[in-house]
Protein backbone atom coordinates (compact mmCIF):
# COMPACT_ATOMS: atom_id res chain seq x y z
CA UNK A 1 0.00 0.00 0.00
CA UNK A 2 1.04 3.55 -0.61
CA UNK A 3 -0.27 4.67 2.74
CA UNK A 4 2.06 7.07 4.41
CA UNK A 5 4.27 7.19 1.39
CA UNK A 6 2.65 9.90 -0.68
CA UNK A 7 5.22 12.32 -2.02
CA UNK A 8 2.96 14.71 -3.90
CA UNK A 9 -0.76 14.27 -3.61
CA UNK A 10 -3.92 14.59 -1.57
CA UNK A 11 -5.24 12.91 1.53
CA UNK A 12 -8.96 13.28 2.15
CA UNK A 13 -9.39 12.41 5.79
CA UNK A 14 -12.22 12.09 8.32
CA UNK A 15 -14.71 10.88 5.75
CA UNK A 16 -17.71 9.38 7.56
CA UNK A 17 -17.19 5.60 7.70
CA UNK A 18 -18.64 3.84 4.67
CA UNK A 19 -18.83 6.92 2.44
CA UNK A 20 -15.48 6.75 0.69
CA UNK A 21 -16.74 4.84 -2.36
CA UNK A 22 -19.43 7.42 -2.90
CA UNK A 23 -16.82 10.17 -2.94
CA UNK A 24 -14.59 8.03 -5.13
CA UNK A 25 -17.22 7.93 -7.79
CA UNK A 26 -18.32 11.53 -7.36
CA UNK A 27 -14.75 12.81 -7.66
CA UNK A 28 -14.28 10.46 -10.64
CA UNK A 29 -11.15 9.00 -9.10
CA UNK A 30 -11.69 5.89 -11.20
CA UNK A 31 -10.60 7.90 -14.22
CA UNK A 32 -7.20 8.77 -12.76
CA UNK A 33 -4.13 6.79 -13.70
CA UNK A 34 -2.21 7.70 -10.55
CA UNK A 35 -2.30 5.65 -7.37
CA UNK A 36 -5.51 5.91 -5.35
CA UNK A 37 -6.04 4.15 -2.03
CA UNK A 38 -9.26 3.85 -0.12
CA UNK A 39 -9.03 2.99 3.53
CA UNK A 40 -12.27 1.92 5.08
CA UNK A 41 -13.13 1.87 8.77
CA UNK A 42 -9.87 3.33 9.97
CA UNK A 43 -9.86 3.95 13.70
CA UNK A 44 -10.33 7.62 14.46
CA UNK A 45 -9.65 8.96 17.92
CA UNK A 46 -12.62 11.13 18.63
CA UNK A 47 -15.17 10.00 16.09
CA UNK A 48 -15.00 6.24 16.07
CA UNK A 49 -14.42 4.92 12.54
CA UNK A 50 -13.64 6.91 9.45
CA UNK A 51 -12.73 6.42 5.82
CA UNK A 52 -9.69 7.93 4.13
CA UNK A 53 -8.86 8.46 0.46
CA UNK A 54 -5.26 8.93 -0.64
CA UNK A 55 -4.41 10.15 -4.11
CA UNK A 56 -0.84 9.87 -5.32
CA UNK A 57 -0.77 12.92 -7.59
CA UNK A 58 -1.23 16.68 -7.05
CA UNK A 59 -4.38 16.95 -9.15
CA UNK A 60 -7.09 19.62 -9.09
CA UNK A 61 -10.28 18.48 -7.48
CA UNK A 62 -13.63 20.10 -6.95
CA UNK A 63 -14.10 19.83 -3.21
CA UNK A 64 -17.52 21.50 -3.13
CA UNK A 65 -19.53 18.42 -2.38
CA UNK A 66 -17.28 17.32 0.48
CA UNK A 67 -18.54 20.05 2.78
CA UNK A 68 -22.08 19.07 2.00
CA UNK A 69 -21.44 15.46 2.93
CA UNK A 70 -19.74 16.35 6.18
CA UNK A 71 -18.04 19.61 7.18
CA UNK A 72 -15.62 17.60 9.35
CA UNK A 73 -13.91 16.11 6.31
CA UNK A 74 -10.36 17.42 5.96
CA UNK A 75 -8.31 17.79 2.83
CA UNK A 76 -4.52 17.54 3.20
CA UNK A 77 -2.32 18.61 0.33
CA UNK A 78 0.99 16.75 0.42
CA UNK A 79 4.07 18.28 -1.21
CA UNK A 80 7.46 16.67 -1.24
CA UNK A 81 6.44 14.23 1.45
CA UNK A 82 5.18 16.89 3.84
CA UNK A 83 1.79 18.31 4.55
CA UNK A 84 1.68 21.62 2.72
CA UNK A 85 -1.89 22.63 3.48
CA UNK A 86 -4.86 21.29 5.45
CA UNK A 87 -8.40 22.61 5.19
CA UNK A 88 -12.04 21.84 5.65
CA UNK A 89 -13.92 22.12 2.38
CA UNK A 90 -16.14 25.20 2.40
CA UNK A 91 -19.85 24.97 1.76
CA UNK A 92 -20.74 25.90 -1.80
CA UNK A 93 -23.57 28.40 -2.29
CA UNK A 94 -25.30 26.06 -4.73
CA UNK A 95 -25.06 22.39 -5.56
CA UNK A 96 -26.15 21.73 -9.11
CA UNK A 97 -27.10 18.33 -10.47
CA UNK A 98 -25.60 16.25 -7.67
CA UNK A 99 -28.33 16.08 -5.07
CA UNK A 100 -31.79 14.98 -6.12
CA UNK A 101 -34.91 16.59 -4.70
CA UNK A 102 -37.01 13.84 -3.12
CA UNK A 103 -40.23 15.82 -2.83
CA UNK A 104 -42.80 14.11 -5.10
CA UNK A 105 -44.70 17.40 -5.38
CA UNK A 106 -41.64 19.27 -6.69
CA UNK A 107 -41.61 20.40 -10.32
CA UNK A 108 -38.33 18.48 -10.74
CA UNK A 109 -40.29 15.27 -10.18
CA UNK A 110 -42.17 15.67 -13.46
CA UNK A 111 -39.78 17.66 -15.64
CA UNK A 112 -36.79 15.43 -16.30
CA UNK A 113 -34.78 18.13 -18.06
CA UNK A 114 -34.66 20.48 -15.10
CA UNK A 115 -31.37 20.47 -13.22
CA UNK A 116 -31.74 19.71 -9.52
CA UNK A 117 -30.39 22.77 -7.74
CA UNK A 118 -29.88 23.15 -4.01
CA UNK A 119 -29.04 26.46 -2.38
CA UNK A 120 -27.31 27.02 0.93
CA UNK A 121 -29.93 28.70 3.12
CA UNK A 122 -28.33 28.32 6.54
CA UNK A 123 -24.53 28.24 6.61
CA UNK A 124 -24.31 27.74 10.35
CA UNK A 125 -26.30 24.53 10.23
CA UNK A 126 -25.21 23.72 6.64
CA UNK A 127 -28.77 23.44 5.43
CA UNK A 128 -29.47 23.25 1.73
CA UNK A 129 -32.90 23.65 0.20
CA UNK A 130 -34.25 22.82 -3.23
CA UNK A 131 -34.38 26.00 -5.30
CA UNK A 132 -37.86 25.13 -6.53
CA UNK A 133 -39.79 23.71 -3.59
CA UNK A 134 -37.52 24.59 -0.63
CA UNK A 135 -37.41 21.00 0.59
CA UNK A 136 -34.34 20.39 2.74
CA UNK A 137 -31.62 18.28 1.18
CA UNK A 138 -31.18 15.05 3.04
CA UNK A 139 -27.68 14.80 4.33
CA UNK A 140 -25.57 11.80 3.47
CA UNK A 141 -27.13 11.16 0.11
CA UNK A 142 -25.95 12.28 -3.25
CA UNK B 1 -31.28 43.23 -15.03
CA UNK B 2 -33.19 40.16 -13.95
CA UNK B 3 -36.91 40.43 -14.46
CA UNK B 4 -38.77 40.52 -11.22
CA UNK B 5 -42.08 38.81 -10.73
CA UNK B 6 -43.51 37.56 -7.47
CA UNK B 7 -42.88 33.92 -6.63
CA UNK B 8 -42.65 34.08 -2.85
CA UNK B 9 -43.89 36.89 -0.64
CA UNK B 10 -40.49 36.86 1.09
CA UNK B 11 -39.18 38.63 -2.05
CA UNK B 12 -41.07 41.75 -1.00
CA UNK B 13 -39.76 44.08 1.67
CA UNK B 14 -42.19 45.20 4.35
CA UNK B 15 -42.03 48.67 2.82
CA UNK B 16 -43.03 47.26 -0.56
CA UNK B 17 -45.95 45.40 0.98
CA UNK B 18 -47.06 48.59 2.69
CA UNK B 19 -46.78 50.50 -0.60
CA UNK B 20 -48.83 47.87 -2.42
CA UNK B 21 -51.52 48.22 0.23
CA UNK B 22 -51.47 52.00 -0.15
CA UNK B 23 -51.89 51.76 -3.91
CA UNK B 24 -54.65 49.18 -3.52
CA UNK B 25 -56.47 51.50 -1.11
CA UNK B 26 -56.17 54.31 -3.60
CA UNK B 27 -57.61 52.05 -6.29
CA UNK B 28 -60.58 51.33 -4.03
CA UNK B 29 -61.15 55.07 -3.55
CA UNK B 30 -60.39 56.21 -7.10
CA UNK B 31 -60.95 53.33 -9.52
CA UNK B 32 -61.36 55.68 -12.51
CA UNK B 33 -57.78 56.86 -12.17
CA UNK B 34 -56.60 53.34 -12.83
CA UNK B 35 -59.07 52.34 -15.52
CA UNK B 36 -56.62 52.78 -18.39
CA UNK B 37 -53.28 52.20 -16.68
CA UNK B 38 -52.68 48.92 -18.47
CA UNK B 39 -54.22 49.78 -21.81
CA UNK B 40 -52.61 47.69 -24.53
CA UNK B 41 -51.09 45.27 -22.03
CA UNK B 42 -51.89 41.57 -21.77
CA UNK B 43 -52.01 39.31 -18.76
CA UNK B 44 -51.68 35.58 -19.46
CA UNK B 45 -53.33 33.38 -16.85
CA UNK B 46 -51.68 29.96 -17.12
CA UNK B 47 -53.71 27.73 -14.83
CA UNK B 48 -52.47 24.14 -14.90
CA UNK B 49 -55.13 23.27 -12.35
CA UNK B 50 -58.53 24.79 -11.98
CA UNK B 51 -58.88 27.58 -9.45
CA UNK B 52 -61.73 29.64 -10.75
CA UNK B 53 -61.72 32.12 -7.91
CA UNK B 54 -58.06 33.03 -8.20
CA UNK B 55 -58.13 33.13 -11.99
CA UNK B 56 -61.19 35.39 -12.11
CA UNK B 57 -59.60 37.66 -9.55
CA UNK B 58 -56.45 38.07 -11.67
CA UNK B 59 -58.45 38.51 -14.86
CA UNK B 60 -60.80 41.08 -13.32
CA UNK B 61 -57.82 42.94 -11.93
CA UNK B 62 -56.26 43.23 -15.38
CA UNK B 63 -59.56 44.17 -17.04
CA UNK B 64 -60.18 46.88 -14.45
CA UNK B 65 -56.77 48.29 -15.30
CA UNK B 66 -57.83 48.54 -18.94
CA UNK B 67 -55.69 45.59 -20.03
CA UNK B 68 -56.52 42.33 -21.77
CA UNK B 69 -56.38 38.72 -20.76
CA UNK B 70 -55.35 35.50 -22.49
CA UNK B 71 -54.64 32.04 -21.10
CA UNK B 72 -55.96 28.63 -20.19
CA UNK B 73 -57.85 27.42 -17.16
CA UNK B 74 -56.76 23.81 -16.87
CA UNK B 75 -53.94 21.74 -18.26
CA UNK B 76 -56.22 19.43 -20.28
CA UNK B 77 -57.29 22.10 -22.69
CA UNK B 78 -53.82 23.23 -23.67
CA UNK B 79 -50.62 22.09 -25.33
CA UNK B 80 -49.48 21.27 -21.83
CA UNK B 81 -51.45 18.05 -22.08
CA UNK B 82 -49.11 17.08 -24.91
CA UNK B 83 -46.26 17.19 -22.42
CA UNK B 84 -44.75 20.60 -23.14
CA UNK B 85 -42.40 21.81 -20.41
CA UNK B 86 -43.31 24.75 -18.19
CA UNK B 87 -40.31 26.58 -19.54
CA UNK B 88 -41.35 26.15 -23.20
CA UNK B 89 -44.95 27.14 -22.48
CA UNK B 90 -43.77 30.25 -20.63
CA UNK B 91 -41.42 31.23 -23.44
CA UNK B 92 -44.16 30.87 -26.01
CA UNK B 93 -46.62 32.88 -23.95
CA UNK B 94 -44.03 35.58 -23.31
CA UNK B 95 -44.11 36.28 -27.06
CA UNK B 96 -47.70 37.45 -26.67
CA UNK B 97 -48.16 38.65 -23.10
CA UNK B 98 -46.63 41.31 -20.86
CA UNK B 99 -47.12 39.51 -17.57
CA UNK B 100 -48.00 35.97 -16.48
CA UNK B 101 -50.02 34.65 -13.55
CA UNK B 102 -49.34 30.93 -13.14
CA UNK B 103 -51.05 28.28 -11.06
CA UNK B 104 -49.50 24.83 -11.07
CA UNK B 105 -49.94 21.69 -8.96
CA UNK B 106 -46.16 21.21 -8.72
CA UNK B 107 -44.08 23.25 -6.32
CA UNK B 108 -41.61 25.58 -7.98
CA UNK B 109 -43.24 25.61 -11.44
CA UNK B 110 -43.77 29.41 -11.45
CA UNK B 111 -40.10 29.90 -10.54
CA UNK B 112 -39.12 27.72 -13.51
CA UNK B 113 -41.33 29.94 -15.68
CA UNK B 114 -39.76 33.12 -14.27
CA UNK B 115 -36.28 31.78 -14.94
CA UNK B 116 -37.22 31.19 -18.59
CA UNK B 117 -38.73 34.53 -19.56
CA UNK B 118 -38.08 38.23 -19.15
CA UNK B 119 -41.60 39.30 -18.37
CA UNK B 120 -42.80 39.17 -14.75
CA UNK B 121 -44.38 35.93 -13.50
CA UNK B 122 -46.76 35.99 -10.56
CA UNK B 123 -47.15 32.77 -8.62
CA UNK B 124 -50.90 32.17 -8.36
CA UNK B 125 -50.36 29.07 -6.21
CA UNK B 126 -47.86 26.24 -6.68
CA UNK B 127 -49.19 23.12 -4.99
CA UNK B 128 -49.06 23.46 -1.24
CA UNK B 129 -46.06 25.75 -1.45
CA UNK B 130 -46.54 29.51 -2.06
CA UNK B 131 -49.51 31.66 -2.91
CA UNK B 132 -48.24 35.20 -2.33
CA UNK B 133 -51.27 37.08 -3.64
CA UNK B 134 -53.50 35.21 -1.16
CA UNK B 135 -51.25 36.42 1.64
CA UNK B 136 -51.26 39.97 0.26
CA UNK B 137 -55.06 39.75 0.11
CA UNK B 138 -55.19 38.67 3.75
CA UNK B 139 -52.87 41.46 4.88
CA UNK B 140 -54.73 44.06 2.87
CA UNK B 141 -58.06 42.87 4.29
CA UNK B 142 -56.79 43.18 7.85
CA UNK B 143 -55.48 46.65 7.02
CA UNK B 144 -58.80 47.71 5.42
CA UNK B 145 -60.93 46.28 8.19
CA UNK B 146 -58.95 47.37 11.25
CA UNK B 147 -56.79 50.20 9.92
CA UNK B 148 -53.47 48.59 10.83
CA UNK B 149 -51.65 45.27 10.70
CA UNK B 150 -49.50 45.62 13.82
CA UNK B 151 -50.36 45.04 17.50
CA UNK B 152 -53.05 42.48 16.85
CA UNK B 153 -54.08 39.13 18.25
CA UNK B 154 -54.54 36.80 15.30
CA UNK B 155 -56.46 33.59 15.81
CA UNK B 156 -55.96 30.84 13.24
CA UNK B 157 -58.49 28.05 13.35
CA UNK B 158 -58.93 24.70 11.63
CA UNK B 159 -56.30 22.86 9.62
CA UNK B 160 -53.10 24.52 10.74
CA UNK B 161 -50.94 21.58 9.73
CA UNK B 162 -51.53 21.52 5.98
CA UNK B 163 -53.08 24.96 5.53
CA UNK B 164 -50.43 26.86 3.63
CA UNK B 165 -52.46 30.08 3.76
CA UNK B 166 -52.03 30.05 7.53
CA UNK B 167 -48.30 29.36 7.34
CA UNK B 168 -47.82 32.22 4.88
CA UNK B 169 -50.02 34.57 6.88
CA UNK B 170 -48.15 33.81 10.10
CA UNK B 171 -44.81 34.34 8.38
CA UNK B 172 -45.95 37.60 6.79
CA UNK B 173 -47.65 38.98 9.92
CA UNK B 174 -44.57 38.20 11.99
CA UNK B 175 -42.87 41.13 10.21
CA UNK B 176 -45.08 43.56 12.10
CA UNK B 177 -44.54 44.60 15.72
CA UNK B 178 -46.79 43.54 18.56
CA UNK B 179 -48.52 40.69 16.75
CA UNK B 180 -49.53 37.63 18.81
CA UNK B 181 -51.00 34.39 17.56
CA UNK B 182 -53.57 32.00 18.92
CA UNK B 183 -53.64 28.63 17.15
CA UNK B 184 -56.90 26.75 17.46
CA UNK B 185 -56.93 23.22 16.07
CA UNK B 186 -57.37 19.57 16.94
CA UNK B 187 -54.13 17.87 18.00
CA UNK B 188 -53.86 16.12 14.63
CA UNK B 189 -53.80 19.42 12.74
CA UNK B 190 -51.49 21.56 14.90
CA UNK B 191 -49.25 24.19 13.38
CA UNK B 192 -46.06 22.43 12.21
CA UNK B 193 -42.87 22.44 14.21
CA UNK B 194 -40.91 24.29 11.50
CA UNK B 195 -43.28 27.28 11.65
CA UNK B 196 -42.98 27.36 15.42
CA UNK B 197 -39.20 27.02 15.40
CA UNK B 198 -38.16 28.96 12.30
CA UNK B 199 -40.73 31.76 12.39
CA UNK B 200 -42.26 32.23 15.82
CA UNK B 201 -39.50 31.17 18.21
CA UNK B 202 -36.81 32.59 15.92
CA UNK B 203 -38.44 36.02 16.09
CA UNK B 204 -39.50 35.75 19.72
CA UNK B 205 -43.19 36.05 18.85
CA UNK B 206 -45.62 34.92 21.51
CA UNK B 207 -48.31 32.42 20.66
CA UNK B 208 -50.59 29.94 22.34
CA UNK B 209 -52.03 26.69 21.06
CA UNK B 210 -55.43 25.54 22.12
CA UNK B 211 -58.14 23.10 21.10
CA UNK B 212 -60.96 25.37 22.24
CA UNK B 213 -62.26 28.17 20.07
CA UNK B 214 -64.70 29.29 22.79
CA UNK B 215 -61.98 29.92 25.36
CA UNK B 216 -60.04 32.36 23.21
CA UNK B 217 -62.79 34.05 21.21
CA UNK B 218 -63.01 37.20 23.41
CA UNK B 219 -59.32 38.11 22.96
CA UNK B 220 -59.11 37.85 19.18
CA UNK B 221 -58.82 40.80 16.78
CA UNK B 222 -58.80 38.53 13.74
CA UNK B 223 -60.17 35.02 13.40
CA UNK B 224 -58.72 33.33 10.33
CA UNK B 225 -60.79 30.24 9.53
CA UNK B 226 -59.47 27.52 7.22
CA UNK B 227 -60.89 24.62 5.35
CA UNK B 228 -60.11 21.07 6.33
CA UNK B 229 -59.41 19.42 2.99
CA UNK B 230 -60.57 15.91 2.23
CA UNK B 231 -57.49 15.12 0.13
CA UNK B 232 -55.25 15.48 3.18
CA UNK B 233 -56.76 12.42 4.82
CA UNK B 234 -56.45 8.75 4.07
CA UNK B 235 -59.48 7.94 6.07
CA UNK B 236 -62.95 9.36 5.45
CA UNK B 237 -63.99 9.01 9.11
CA UNK B 238 -61.03 11.10 10.29
CA UNK B 239 -61.78 13.72 7.69
CA UNK B 240 -65.43 14.05 8.69
CA UNK B 241 -64.64 14.14 12.40
CA UNK B 242 -61.97 16.82 12.03
CA UNK B 243 -63.92 18.79 9.47
CA UNK B 244 -66.75 19.18 11.91
CA UNK B 245 -64.67 19.94 14.99
CA UNK B 246 -64.44 23.68 14.43
CA UNK B 247 -67.48 25.22 12.91
CA UNK B 248 -68.07 28.91 13.44
CA UNK B 249 -71.67 29.71 14.32
CA UNK B 250 -73.49 32.85 15.47
CA UNK B 251 -73.56 31.33 18.93
CA UNK B 252 -69.79 30.88 19.04
CA UNK B 253 -69.24 34.39 17.71
CA UNK B 254 -71.23 36.01 20.54
CA UNK B 255 -68.36 36.62 23.01
CA UNK B 256 -66.11 38.05 20.27
CA UNK B 257 -65.13 41.72 20.25
CA UNK B 258 -67.38 44.10 18.34
CA UNK B 259 -64.63 44.95 15.90
CA UNK B 260 -63.20 41.46 15.57
CA UNK B 261 -63.06 40.26 11.97
CA UNK B 262 -63.52 36.79 10.51
CA UNK B 263 -61.40 35.96 7.45
CA UNK B 264 -61.42 32.85 5.30
CA UNK B 265 -59.48 32.16 2.09
CA UNK B 266 -62.61 30.53 0.57
CA UNK B 267 -64.09 28.37 -0.72
CA UNK B 268 -65.60 27.18 2.54
CA UNK B 269 -67.12 23.79 3.05
CA UNK B 270 -69.07 24.01 6.28
CA UNK B 271 -66.61 25.57 8.70
CA UNK B 272 -68.53 28.85 8.82
CA UNK B 273 -72.26 28.62 9.13
CA UNK B 274 -74.12 30.66 6.53
CA UNK B 275 -75.91 32.56 9.29
CA UNK B 276 -72.59 34.21 10.16
CA UNK B 277 -72.39 35.84 6.71
CA UNK B 278 -74.71 38.68 7.70
CA UNK B 279 -72.71 39.54 10.81
CA UNK B 280 -70.68 42.71 10.21
CA UNK B 281 -67.66 40.89 11.58
CA UNK B 282 -67.73 38.46 8.66
CA UNK B 283 -65.15 39.92 6.29
CA UNK B 284 -64.56 37.01 3.92
CA UNK B 285 -66.54 38.28 0.98
CA UNK B 286 -64.96 41.71 1.31
CA UNK B 287 -61.68 39.78 1.40
CA UNK B 288 -62.44 38.42 -2.09
CA UNK B 289 -62.97 41.96 -3.34
CA UNK B 290 -59.76 43.11 -1.72
CA UNK B 291 -57.95 40.33 -3.54
CA UNK B 292 -58.74 41.98 -6.85
CA UNK B 293 -57.53 45.39 -5.67
CA UNK B 294 -54.24 44.14 -4.27
CA UNK B 295 -53.65 42.14 -7.49
CA UNK B 296 -54.26 45.34 -9.46
CA UNK B 297 -51.63 47.10 -7.35
CA UNK B 298 -49.23 44.20 -7.86
CA UNK B 299 -49.71 44.04 -11.64
CA UNK B 300 -49.10 47.80 -11.83
CA UNK B 301 -45.97 47.57 -9.74
CA UNK B 302 -44.45 44.68 -11.68
CA UNK B 303 -45.29 46.14 -15.09
CA UNK B 304 -43.84 49.54 -14.20
CA UNK B 305 -40.69 48.01 -12.66
CA UNK B 306 -40.04 45.93 -15.73
CA UNK B 307 -41.08 48.53 -18.29
ZN1 LIG C 1 -37.72 20.33 -4.95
Amino acid sequence: MIIGSIHDGIVIDHIPAGRAMELYSYLKLGELDCEVAIIKNAVSGKRGKKDIIKIGAPIDLNYDILGFIDPHITVNIIREGKRDRKFHPTLPETIIGLVKCKNPRCITSCEQELPHVFCLTDRENSIYRCRYCETKAEKHTL
Amino acid sequence: MKTRGLIDIAELTTQEIDELMLVASDIVENPERYAEKCKGKKLATLFYEASTRTRLSFESAMLDLGGNVIGFSDAQSSSVSKGESVSDTARTVACFADIIAMRHPKEGAPLVAQMSVNIPVINAGDGGHNHPTQTLTDLFTIKRELGHVDHLVIGCCGDLKFGRTVHSLVTAMSRYPGVRFVFISPDELRIPEHIRAEVLDAKGISYVETTSLDDVMPELDILYMTRVQRERFFNEADYLRLRDSYILTQEKLKPAKEDMRVLHPLPRVNEISIAVDSDPRAAYFRQVKNGKFIRMALILKLLSENA
